[in-house]
């Protein structure tokens, strides 16, 4: 492996400009956006040279690696602050940068009026820092640091607009979710020492093969658990849609292109513990599933059209974990459709950003209707984004998500079935609540009052929506063609060497299977919401109440968790003045009343103390009796 | 340089000598005189680590001088690298608290003179109390620092101050007598084994049977999980914290407090090693039970300060599950842990403080939108509050991972438990952000001003360390690690090894 000077500079170069907009205040708010895109900006040219570097050099020199400092040392634990640069973590440098600066274009101008200004950029510097510390990490626990550093980031520019209470709520529980997450990341380094002796990813991939199934299950499972917590997975998946309390660029760049996608990087870069463990595999796949349909099912009743996106964030995210418990050629297209879905994601939310500039910061799709007329612009790449999610030929999400689609009914058997058919099955939902979003927002009539006035959104907002468009269209045949990903990634996750079991469909009838799915489902949608109420029904049915109220995530964790913790936090605080302090100050005034018979004369203070004196004089003698004897 | 130590705790003698001198209307010069005194034993601490020698084992810079020959009492000091940064962290905090709580004094009972007389007094000895290598001599200071404590509570606090400070002694005092009554029976034995001494290097030599260890080692044990202080002993801390002044809190949870884990590894781990590991499971669980229990207390608390002193019962939990590990990640990361929350707890208790002298209440209900009036402070406070949840990248986070992960091989499930302490951390953390930063300015709050320069100044250096040995804790782990080695020499225990062998 090669040295390399640069990397560090990635991060540095946000974390100084993140440290120095804040510290800096009102002074730098003339400039200070400028600066942070400037800096995004260069993190990209480091990250492009990088890449084209890497491509220069061939199949084992590719990775390269940095020492920055010593980090931890203590015993036979040795963290070194270094960093790892290989074929893996491009992919992420690239997208973070990449869709990040266009992320920083566009908020200079949707952000132009917040006289906060400044400060959004300072935590979108900082959250580039972090999330680049996160995949350029070479050990659990330099990672941990980057994961961290990504939630806090998350959680300042969730609370941005902190002064109203509920959205201070979402910020407060996303850090608390992703928390519970680092439960398991804590737990999950904290076995890996106690097996390996060491936290780094090439110590771990070492001595993977020497360590019981057990413990690799163990880690395998808080892995997941972690990344449950950061990629909104199930059972932790109800903070991504208070979430989108934060501005919308944030909600295009951290909460679906980047942030949320660690889960993912997580598994795969962990490739080696879940390749070794069936156990953690299948739990991953169940989790995978269980959310790809949750979120799908949650998207087909949500109003808010960014709640809507975030539903369907966490639904094909769900494809993406689906994937990495596929087996080695599963990670692959877990990446592939990770790259895809932050082209056409980030863009569909940028496009929802756009809508609500031109519509006074309104969300309700129900107020929308007929836009396309009004933003063209924004219609057009908004329309490539639903393209592509929906896996129409030639669109990006027609080669990662069928690819995933294929490989879960290659698993075999039963399970081959089920997590197939749950696959398939998300696809036909996401086409209907994805057409709905459609139908809604840009086409049918007009739902809006007069004081609306709707209009194209200016130059720098639509140009990364328009370059983000074109990544939807191209991402996914660039990208596949002749397995390019495929191939780059293999020496990390070792896809050629377990050619996946029999195939069980071929892939033409599963891309026939799931343009079937979609056409059904965008034309159900399509026929439901031909008209629409301004105003949301009530007499619903059981299922569409069940989905508005995301399947009843968060009233079952108010009853499980929170209410009886509550109780136990208001009993404790209780007992512990009446019972534990009670007891001490029982025994206080039994020492004031016996005192007070032996000697009335004395305040308070001398008796007790001499009391004491007494007592203490006693378990003297007995000390010293008990000693010499 | 001789006497680098003797010299260290005399120089905030000679301060109170100088404020003696002072007259006692002019406030100002008091309080000049102080900081001047407190930079000058800051100058001469740089002088002792620089004259420290990281690499070598046991005691450095000692002195010893015969005190009452007839017992073997001597006065004797000497640091190692424990010790050695508590008495950093010491005469770094002193200052730092003086500057920052610069009309603390003013509306006591006693006059400002008196409080930085008490100050200054309380500084010299926690400078003994951690230099001492003689246990009569650490006994001693262990309980003549009860005094200037509870003049500081009883005499400049608020509320039921009286109370509070009555109830701080009396505890201590229980606690202290338990231990005198162990620091003579260790003396007994010594004698009766030939040597008497009450060198804490020759008392580690001896060889004392089980039974007689245990009950030593309960009679130490108690009187610092009293002090630390550990569930169930911990219910005099919330209303000390909750009436003492920003500065005081500060010193008796930032330092104060720490005396007690000090005192575990110094006396209860290298003299009696036998009752340390047969102890060791019980301490763990009440170690967990503190961990949980002061986080759930915490998230409870309506009152800003005693919410910050469960926090610390929480995190002496933490400290005393890595000492009682046993391991070398343990160990340094439970002394690690120690500075960081001086420098933690610093934080939120002197931005508390802030807060509360500014708004007149302690109520967290009282509190809201302060981030919008005064965002300088709000800040410090929500960084504060970070360190207290040991957000990685800050140096709280590298102590409580070693603690962590130094405990899980001898305790896995306890530690698991533990760990969940990190999603409660988080609660408690956020929920006073929230009341106090976030929302709507709430009525009562609009006229708040910012911190001036000094209060910057103040806080400055503390967010500085936090984040700095959050990033390279190498200068204070380093040698921390070799002083732990030493005490697990001493115990006769090592480090598990990796269990998939490669």
């Amino acid at each position: 492996m090669k040295a390399n000077n640069y990397l560090v500079y990635l991060i540095a170069l946000p974390l100084f400009s993140a440290a120095l907009l804040l510290l800096l205040g009102r002074i730098a708010d003339k400039w200070g956006h400028l600066l942070a895109t400037l800096v995004s900006a260069s993190t990209f040219a480091i990250g492009a040279y990088e890449f084209f570097a890497m491509r220069s050099r061939s199949g084992v020199d590719r990775a390269i690696t940095q020492h920055v400092i010593q980090w931890i040392s203590v015993g036979t634990l040795k963290v070194d602050g270094a960093l790892l640069l290989d074929q893996l973590s491009i992919c992420f440098v690239l997208l973070i940068t990449g869709v990040g600066t266009l992320i920083h274009i566009y908020s200079i101008s949707y952000m132009e009026h917040d006289e906060n200004r400044r400060r959004f950029f300072a935590y979108l510097n900082l959250f580039i820092a972090a999330m680049l510390l996160l995949v350029l990490a070479d050990s659990y626990l330099s990672l941990y640091v980057g994961w961290e550093g990504v939630g806090l980031a998350s959680y300042l520019l969730i609370g941005f607009w902190n002064q109203r209470p509920a959205y201070a709520t979402a910020a407060k529980k996303a850090f608390v979710a992703n928390r519970v997450g680092d439960v398991g990341l804590s737990l999950a380094i904290i076995i890996a020492f106690t097996q390996f002796g060491t936290v780094s990813f090439a110590g771990v991939k070492a001595g993977a093969p020497h360590a019981s199934s057990a413990a690799l299950t163990a880690i395998g499972a808080m892995l997941l658990l972690a990344a449950a917590g950061k990629s909104a997975q199930f059972p932790l998946q109800s903070w991504l849609g208070d979430a989108m309390a934060g501005p919308t660029p944030v909600s295009a760049l951290i909460h679906a292109a980047t942030m949320v996608t660690a889960g993912v990087y997580l598994i795969t870069r962990s490739n080696f513990i879940f390749d070794a463990s069936s156990t953690a595999r299948l739990l991953v796949v169940i989790v995978g599933a269980i959310t790809l349909l949750f979120g799908a099912i949650i998207g087909t009743a949500k109003d808010d059209i960014k709640k809507a996106l975030a539903a369907s964030t966490m639904s094909q995210i769900g494809y993406m974990i689906l994937a990495t418990g596929l087996g080695p050629i599963g990670y692959a297209f877990a990446i592939l459709h990770l790259l895809t879905h932050g082209f056409f994601k980030a863009g569909m939310f940028l496009g929802a950003g756009s809508v609500m500039h031109g519509m006074d910061d309104e969300v309700n799709m129900r107020r929308y209707g007929g836009l396309a007329k009004f933003m063209p612009i924004t219609a057009i790449t908004f329309g490539f984004g639903y393209l592509a999610i929906l896996g129409i030929p030639p669109f990006a999400g027609f080669y990662s998500k069928d690819k995933i689609i294929e490989t879960a009914f290659n698993a075999g058997g039963n399970k081959g079935w089920i997590l197939g058919g749950a696959a398939l099955l998300g696809a036909a939902i996401t086409a209907f609540y994805m057409t709905r979003v459609v139908v809604l927002t840009f086409i049918g009539a007009k739902r809006w009052d007069s004081m609306a006035h709707p209009h194209e959104s200016p130059l720098l907002m639509w140009l990364p929506m328009a370059i983000l468009a074109i990544g939807s269209v191209t991402s996914g045949f660039l990208l596949s063609s002749g397995s390019a990903l495929v191939h780059w990634l293999q020496p990390i996750v070792n896809a050629g060497n377990v050619e996946g079991g029999k195939e069980l469909m071929k892939p033409l009838t599963v891309s026939l299977l799931a343009l079937g799915v979609v056409v059904i489902g965008a034309g159900a949608a399509i026929i439901k919401y031909r008209t629409v109420a301004s105003e949301a029904p009530s007499n619903i049915s059981i299922f569409t109440k069940a989905a508005r109220k995301d399947l009843y995530q968060d009233s079952f964790n108010e009853a499980v968790l929170m209410r009886p913790g509550q109780g136990l936090t208001d009993t404790l605080v209780k007992t512990d003045h009446n019972l534990i302090d009670g007891a001490v100050r029982g025994v206080g005034w039994t020492l004031n009343t016996i005192s007070s018979a032996a000697r009335s004369i004395q305040n308070g203070y001398v008796r007790s103390y001499a009391l004491i004196m007494v007592l203490g004089t006693l378990a003297l003698v007995a000390t010293v009796w008990l000693v010499t004897l | 340089m001789k006497n680098i130590l003797t010299v260290l705790e005399l120089l905030p003698l000679f301060g109170v000598i100088a404020l003696w001198l002072t007259p006692k209307e002019n406030t100002k010069l008091i309080k000049q005189t102080a900081v001047a005194a407190s930079l000058l034993t800051l100058v001469e601490s740089f002088i002792a680590v620089w004259n420290f020698d990281i690499k070598f084992k046991g005691f450095q810079l000692v002195e010893s001088y015969n005190w009452i020959s007839a017992f073997h009492i001597k006065y004797a000091v000497g640091v190692d690298a424990i010790s050695l940064t508590l008495i950093l962290l010491t005469t770094i905090l002193v200052p730092i608290v003086f500057i920052a709580g610069w009309h603390e004094s003013e509306d006591g009972r006693f006059s400002p003179k008196t409080f930085y007389v008490l100050m200054l007094v309380l500084e010299t000895m926690m400078i003994g109390v951690f230099a001492a290598t003689d246990v009569f001599l650490f006994y001693v200071i262990f309980e003549a620092m009860l005094i200037p404590v509870y003049f500081l509570i009883a005499g400049y606090g608020r509320g039921e101050r009286a109370a509070a400070a009555l109830k701080f002694l009396l505890y201590s005092l229980f606690g202290g007598l338990l231990m005198l009554a162990a620091v003579i029976g260790i003396y007994i034995i010594s004698t009766n084994q030939g040597v008497g001494t009450f060198d804490v290097n020759e008392l580690s030599k001896l060889t004392i049977d089980q039974s007689t260890q245990n009950w030593l080692f309960l009679g130490f044990f108690i009187a610092f999980a009293i002090k630390a202080p550990l569930w169930p002993f911990h219910t005099w801390l919330p209303g000390a914290a909750k009436s003492a002044t920003a500065g005081t809190s500060t010193l008796l949870l930032g330092i104060l407090d720490k005396v007690g884990t000090y005192g575990m590894i110094r006396f209860c781990l290298t003299l009696f090693p036998g009752a340390t590991k047969t102890f060791a499971p019980w301490i763990i669980t009440l170690a967990v039970i503190s961990i949980l229990y002061g986080a759930i207390l915490a998230i409870g608390q309506k009152d800003i300060n005693s919410m910050i002193a469960f926090t610390s019962i929480s995190h002496f939990g933490f400290i005393t599950l890595g000492i009682f590990a046993l391991t070398s990640q343990g160990i340094s990361g439970a002394t690690f842990y120690m500075i960081n929350h001086g420098f933690s707890t610093a934080a939120l208790f002197l931005t508390a403080g802030w807060i509360v002298k500014r708004r007149g209440s302690s109520q967290i209900a009282d509190l809201g939108g302060l981030q919008r009036v005064v965002p300088v402070l709000a800040w410090s406070f929500f960084i504060a509050g970070l360190s207290a949840l040991a957000l990685p990248g800050l140096s709280s986070f590298v102590s409580e991972f070693l603690v962590l992960i130094g405990s899980f091989s001898q305790y896995p499930v306890a530690t698991i438990f533990a760990t969940t302490g990190i999603v409660l951390a988080a609660l408690y953390v956020l929920l006073v952000v929230q009341r106090a930063l976030h929302g709507e300015v709430k009525s009562g709050n609009e006229s708040m001003v910012d911190l001036n320069l000094r209060e910057k100044l103040a806080i400055a250096p503390v967010i500085a360390l936090l984040v700095f040995l959050g990033f390279y804790p190498k200068p204070v782990l380093h040698p921390l690690n070799v002083a732990t080695s030493t005490v697990m020499s001493q115990i006769g225990v090592t480090d598990p090894i990796a269990k998939a062998d490669k």
